[in-house]
C-alpha cells in the first residue's frame, strides 16, 4: 500500500471506528479516537510532501491495480505538482476541524467526526485520483458526508441548504459522468486520465466536453452565475462544515479545470476563455461588491469566497505560467485564509449565538488574544504582503495586466474591494466601544481555540514570507500543462 | 433417442416436492410463528438456489424435455439469485406475518414456494407456452398472497386490482404467442427465432404478435405505460408479499424478457427496441415525477421501481444497432447487472420497513421514518444506504449499474441514444430529490416515535448483510460484473 492509499484509506478508517464504536455518552472516546486518526492520516501524509520531487511534471507516488475489469476502471493514484500541496493541506485542515469541534459539539459526536473523518480521505482521494471513474467515484462520494454534515448539525434553515447544496452540485456532475463515458468510447475503452490527454478530439466533442466538465466544475467552485448555493450552505452549515466546504471542497471544482477541462479539450478552453474570464471577473467585482452590503458575518465571507475563486479561475484561463500557478497558489492560500475566517466566526457564533455584524462590537476588549488573531486573518483575506492571501492574488494580476491591461485593472479592484468589506467587517465587530451585553460578557479563547488560530496563523504567515516551497513544487507542472493546452488536439 | 434431461430440472422439482411435503407437515405445526416449517421452506429454497448455481457456474447449456426447458448460465444465475431473494424475503417478512394473522397456516411459505417454482420455470422455458406456464403459476400464487390478509379491505382491493389487471396482461401475452404460433408454426424458441430470421413471414404479422407481447411482458415488469397497477399493489398488498413481488419476481420477469424478445425474436430488435425506448421514456417521466409527490413509503418506492425499470429497459434497447448486434452482450449484461443490483437493494429498502413495521402499525408513512437515524442506527444506515444507490451515487451500487446502462447507451454512438443517455441523467437527478428526502426525514427530523424494540436475530443479522452487500458491491462491483456478462455471453453465444 503506497503513501497515497494511507493518505486516502486512514481517516476513512477511522472515521468508520467511530461510526462503529461511538455511541452516545462515549463522547470522549470518539473525540480522542478522532484527534488520533487525523492526526496519523495527517503525518502520513507528509512523506508525500517531502518525498516529493520537484523539477518533474510527472506524476509520482503511483498505485495502479485493476478495479473493474470489465470497464478498464482501474485504482489509479498519483499526484504532481498541481495537485500534491492538497493531500496535506486536507488532512490539516480535518486536524483543525477536529480540535475545533471538541466542546462545540455534543450531539452524535461519533457521527460528526465520523462524517469529517470519511470526507477528508475521500477528498484526497479526488486530488489523488488518476483514473476518470476513480476520481468521479471519489467527488461524488463527498456529497454524502456533507449533505449529512449540513442536514443534521446546521442551522435553522438547515434542510433547504443541504437540498440545494445536493442537487446543484449532482446537477452538475451528472452531466460530466456522460462526458466521461463519452471520453472512454472516443479513446476505445480507456478510462485513464492521461491517455484522454493525448485524444484528439473535434472541435464539437471537445466544446460538448469542454460545458459538460463546466457543468460540474462551475457549480463545485462556485463560479458567478452558479454561486447563488455557497452563501444559503455556509450561513447554515456547522462551522466545520464551513471551514472544510471553503478550504476543500471548493478547490475540487478549480482542480478539475486543471486535470480535465485544459488537457483534455484545450481548443474550446481557448475558444471559450473569454467567457469563463468573464465570468471571473464577474465573480471578482459584483460578488465583492455583494459583500460589501452582508449583514451577516457568514454570508460576507462566503461572497468573499466567490470572488476569491474568480482570481483561481480567471488566473487559469488567461493561459500563461504565472496566472496558472498563481491560481494554484491563491486556492492554498484561501484554504488556509477562509478555513480560519470560518473558524473566527464559529469561536464568536459559540459565544453569542449571533452571526450578524450589527451583535458585535468591541470584541476587541473582552477577547484581545482572539482579536489579534482575527486581525491577522483579516488583514489575510483581503490580500496584505506578507500573508498568504497576498501572493497568489498579485501573480494573479500581474499575470491579467500582462494578458490585458484593463482585465488586470479589473481584477485588481478586487484587492481594494476585499480591504474594504474585510476592514469594515473587522471595524464594526471587534473595533470601538463595548457594543452590549453580550459582548461584555465575553471571555478570551482558551487553550484549544488558540491552538487552531495558531496553527493557522502560523501557516499563513509561512506561505506569505516564504512562498517558495509552493511555487516550486508546481513550477514543472504548470509549465508542462501550459506547453500541453499551446498545442492544438484538432483531427 | 434423445435423453430426457432431468438434471436440467433438478431445481424446480426439488421445489415443487419440498412444496408438496411442506404443505403436509404444516398441517401438524401450531406454533404462531411456524418455525419449522420456515426452517424447511429456507433449507429447500436454498437447496434449490444452490443446485441452480452450480449448474451456472459449472455447466454450458443444455437442454432437456424435448427442447420444452433449458439450463444455460444467465437462466441458473437468475434462479439461483432470484431463490436467494425468496430466502431473504420470508425470513424479513415472517415475524411482520406473524403480527397480522397471516401465519395462521403455512400459506405464506408453501404460496412463496409455489411463486418461486413459477419464476424458475418462467426462466428454464424454452418454450412459449413453458414460459407461459410458469408465470401463470407465479402470478396465481401472488394473487393469492396479496389477498392473505382475508381481513383487511385495501389488500383485498389491491389483490382484485391486481387480477382483473393481471389476468388482462397475460390474455395480452397469450394472444401474442398464439400470432407467432399462427405465423411460424411452432412455440419452440428456437424454431421461432429461425422461421422469422429466413424472412418468409411477412412482417406486419409478425410485429402485430410482437406488439401484444411486448404490452404483456411491460404489464408484468411495471413498466409505463402499462404500470397502473404497480402503486396499488405494492401499497395495499402486505409488505412481505410486496417484497415477494417487487424482488424475486422482476429477475423472473427479466428472464422472460430475454427468452422472448432476445432469444426468441431478435431479428425484430429494430421493432422491440422501438416500444421499449418509449416505453423507457415514460417510465422515466411517470416514475420520477410521481414519486415525488408520494407520502406513503411503499407507493414511492413503486413509482421508483417504475423509473428503475426504465433504465433496465434503457439498457435492453440498445443491444442490436442498424442489424448489427456485436453490442447485444455489452447492452444485455449491463441489464443484467441493473436488474440484480435493484433487487438486491429492494430487498433491503422493505426490509427495512418490514422490521419497522409492529402488530397493528404498518410503518409505510415517510413521516413514520422521523428521527430513524436515533431509533435505529442500522435501520437507518441501510435504507440511507439503498437511497444513495438507487439514487446513482458512489460508491455504492447502484452508480454501476446506471454507469453500464449509460455506458451501453453512449458505445451506439447514435445522436438519438445519446440525447436519451442525457434525458435518463437529468431524470435521475429529479429521483435523487426524493431519495434524499428520505434520508433527510431519517436523518435531520426529529423522532416522533419511541425507540424500537430489538428485531429478531436473523432479521438484523440478514439486513445488515444486505446493506453491507450494496456498499461493498459498490467499492468492488467486478465481481458481479464479471458474472452478469459471462452468463450473458455464454448464453448468447451459443
Amino acid at each position: 500500500m503506497g503513501w497515497l492509499s494511507l493518505a486516502i484509506w486512514t481517516p476513512i478508517a477511522f472515521g468508520a471506528l467511530s461510526l462503529l464504536l461511538g455511541r452516545q455518552g462515549q463522547q470522549n472516546l470518539v473525540r480522542w479516537l478522532a484527534l488520533a486518526g487525523s492526526l496519523i492520516a495527517f503525518l502520513v501524509t507528509l512523506p508525500v510532501v517531502f518525498g516529493f520531487r520537484t523539477g518533474t511534471a510527472a506524476m509520482q507516488f503511483v498505485e495502479r491495480h485493476d478495479w473493474v475489469e470489465r470497464f478498464n476502471i482501474h485504482y489509479h493514484l498519483g499526484v504532481d505538482g498541481l495537485s500534491m500541496w492538497f493531500v496535506p493541506l486536507t488532512a490539516f485542515i480535518t486536524v483543525i476541524v477536529v480540535i475545533a469541534a471538541w466542546e462545540v459539539i455534543t450531539d452524535r459526536v461519533h457521527q460528526y467526526m465520523g462524517a469529517f473523518l470519511i470526507l477528508s480521505g475521500l477528498m484526497i482521494g479526488v486530488f489523488s485520483s488518476l483514473d476518470g471513474i476513480l476520481f468521479y467515484v471519489f467527488f461524488e462520494a463527498t456529497l454524502i458526508p456533507m449533505y449529512l454534515i449540513i442536514g443534521i448539525w446546521g442551522g435553522p434553515n438547515k434542510i433547504y441548504a443541504a437540498f440545494k447544496f445536493f442537487l446543484y452540485t449532482l446537477l452538475g456532475s451528472l452531466l460530466t459522468l456522460v462526458a466521461l463515458i463519452y471520453l472512454y468510447i472516443a479513446s476505445g475503452g480507456s478510462f485513464d486520465i492521461a491517455t484522454w490527454h493525448k485524444l484528439p478530439l473535434s472541435m464539437t466533442a471537445q466544446t460538448l466536453i469542454f460545458f459538460a466538465f463546466l457543468a460540474a466544475f462551475a457549480v463545485k467552485v462556485p463560479m458567478w452565475p452558479v454561486h447563488t448555493w455557497l452563501p444559503d450552505v455556509h450561513v447554515e452549515a456547522p462551522t466545520g462544515g464551513s471551514a472544510v466546504l471553503a478550504a476543500i471542497m471548493l478547490k475540487l471544482g478549480a482542480y478539475g479545470f486543471l486535470r480535465f477541462s485544459l488537457p483534455i479539450a484545450p481548443d474550446a478552453a481557448h475558444k471559450w476563455a473569454w467567457l469563463l474570464i468573464t465570468f471571473s471577473i464577474i465573480a471578482v467585482v459584483y460578488v465583492g461588491l455583494v459583500a460589501m452590503v452582508q449583514k451577516d458575518m457568514k454570508k460576507l465571507v462566503a461572497y468573499s469566497s466567490v470572488a476569491h475563486m474568480g482570481f483561481v479561475t480567471l488566473g487559469f484561463f488567461i493561459f500563461n505560467d504565472l496566472g496558472m500557478a498563481g491560481g494554484i497558489v491563491q486556492m492554498i492560500a484561501h484554504g488556509f485564509v477562509s478555513a480560519a475566517m470560518f473558524l473566527s466566526i464559529g469561536v464568536l457564533y459559540d459565544r453569542v449565538h449571533s452571526r450578524d455584524i450589527s451583535a458585535y462590537g468591541g470584541v476587541v476588549n473582552k477577547m484581545p488574544r482572539f482579536a489579534a488573531f482575527a486581525l491577522l486573518f483579516a488583514m489575510a483575506n483581503c490580500g496584505l504582503p506578507g500573508t498568504a492571501g497576498f501572493v497568489g492574488e498579485w501573480m494573479v494580476i500581474l499575470a491579467a495586466v500582462k494578458f490585458n491591461f484593463w482585465i488586470g485593472l479589473l481584477s485588481a479592484t478586487a484587492l481594494i474591494l476585499g480591504a474594504a468589506y474585510t476592514l469594515w467587517m473587522y471595524k464594526r465587530v471587534y473595533l470601538g466601544p463595548v457594543g452590549n451585553h453580550h459582548v461584555e460578557e465575553l471571555s478570551d479563547i482558551g487553550a484549544r481555540e488558540f491552538l487552531i488560530m495558531a496553527l493557522l496563523a502560523i501557516a499563513t504567515l509561512y506561505m506569505g514570507l516564504y512562498p517558495k516551497p509552493f511555487t516550486d513544487v508546481m513550477d514543472a507542472s504548470v509549465q508542462n500543462l501550459l506547453q500541453h493546452v499551446a498545442q492544438s488536439k484538432l483531427r | 433417442m434423445e435423453s430426457f434431461g432431468w438434471a436440467t430440472l433438478y431445481p424446480e422439482i426439488l421445489l415443487l416436492v419440498a412444496a408438496c411435503v411442506i404443505a403436509l407437515v404444516d398441517l401438524r405445526v401450531t406454533h404462531k410463528h411456524r418455525t419449522l416449517t420456515y426452517v424447511l421452506t429456507l433449507l429447500a429454497i436454498g437447496a434449490a438456489s444452490l443446485i441452480a448455481g452450480v449448474q451456472a457456474a459449472s455447466t454450458e447449456t443444455h437442454y432437456g424435455f424435448s427442447n420444452m426447458v433449458v439450463s444455460d448460465p444467465m437462466g441458473n444465475w437468475l434462479k439461483c439469485f432470484s431463490g436467494i431473494a425468496m430466502m431473504v424475503t420470508l425470513v424479513y417478512g415472517r415475524p411482520y406475518a406473524a403480527d397480522r394473522e397471516m401465519t395462521r397456516g403455512g400459506e405464506l411459505f408453501t404460496l412463496g414456494m409455489f411463486a418461486l417454482l413459477g419464476m424458475f420455470v418462467m426462466t428454464s422455458g424454452n418454450n412459449f407456452l413453458v414460459i407461459y406456464l410458469g408465470l401463470e403459476l407465479l402470478t396465481l400464487s401472488s394473487y393469492a398472497l396479496v389477498a392473505l390478509r382475508r381481513d383487511d379491505g385495501t389488500a383485498t382491493e389491491a389483490a382484485m386490482k391486481y387480477f382483473v389487471l393481471g389476468a388482462m396482461a397475460s390474455g395480452f401475452l397469450l394472444y401474442g404467442m398464439s400470432m407467432l404460433y399462427g405465423a411460424t408454426g411452432s412455440l419452440d424458441i428456437g424454431q421461432v427465432i429461425k422461421a422469422v430470421s429466413s424472412g418468409q413471414i411477412r412482417h406486419q404479422v409478425l410485429v402485430f404478435g410482437l406488439v401484444f407481447i411486448v404490452a404483456g411482458l411491460a404489464f408484468k415488469l411495471g413498466a409505463a405505460p402499462f404500470h397502473m397497477w404497480v402503486p396499488d399493489v405494492y401499497q395495499g398488498a402486505p409488505t412481505a408479499v410486496t417484497l415477494i413481488i417487487g424482488g424475486a419476481t422482476k429477475l423472473a420477469a427479466f428472464a422472460m424478457l430475454m427468452r422472448l424478445l432476445v432469444e426468441g425474436l431478435l431479428p425484430l430488435a429494430f421493432d422491440w427496441q422501438q416500444m421499449l425506448a418509449v416505453m423507457a421514456v415514460i417510465s422515466l417521466v411517470v416514475g420520477n415525477f410521481a414519486a415525488i409527490a408520494q407520502s406513503n413509503f411503499k407507493r414511492l418506492l413503486a413509482y421508483s421501481t417504475i423509473s428503475q425499470m426504465g433504465f433496465v429497459l434503457l439498457g435492453l434497447m440498445s443491444g442490436v444497432i442498424g442489424g448489427n448486434a456485436s453490442s447485444a452482450y455489452n447492452a444485455y449484461s449491463s441489464a443484467m447487472f441493473y436488474m440484480v443490483t435493484y433487487v438486491l437493494t429492494t430487498l433491503a429498502s422493505f426490509g427495512v420497513i418490514l422490521m419497522l413495521a409492529k402488530e397493528g402499525f404498518e410503518s409505510e408513512e415517510i413521516s413514520d421514518l422521523a428521527g430513524l437515524g436515533q431509533r435505529s442506527p442500522l435501520a437507518a444506515a441501510v435504507l440511507s444506504v439503498c437511497m444513495f444507490s438507487l439514487a446513482g451515487l458512489p460508491p455504492l451500487v447502484g452508480f454501476y449499474a446506471k454507469l453500464s446502462v449509460l455506458q451501453a447507451l453512449i458505445t451506439t454512438g447514435l445522436p438519438l441514444y445519446i440525447g436519451l443517455a442525457v434525458f435518463a441523467v437529468v431524470l435521475s437527478l429529479i429521483g435523487a430529490f426524493y431519495y434524499i428526502r428520505i434520508v433527510k426525514v431519517m436523518y435531520f427530523d426529529a423522532p416522533k416515535l419511541p425507540v424500537l424494540a430489538a428485531a429478531p436475530a436473523d432479521v438484523r443479522v440478514v439486513l445488515a448483510v444486505n446493506g453491507a452487500l450494496v456498499l461493498v458491491l459498490g467499492l468492488l462491483p467486478s465481481a458481479l460484473m464479471k458474472l452478469c456478462a459471462d452468463a450473458i455471453l455464454r448464453t448468447l453465444g451459443s
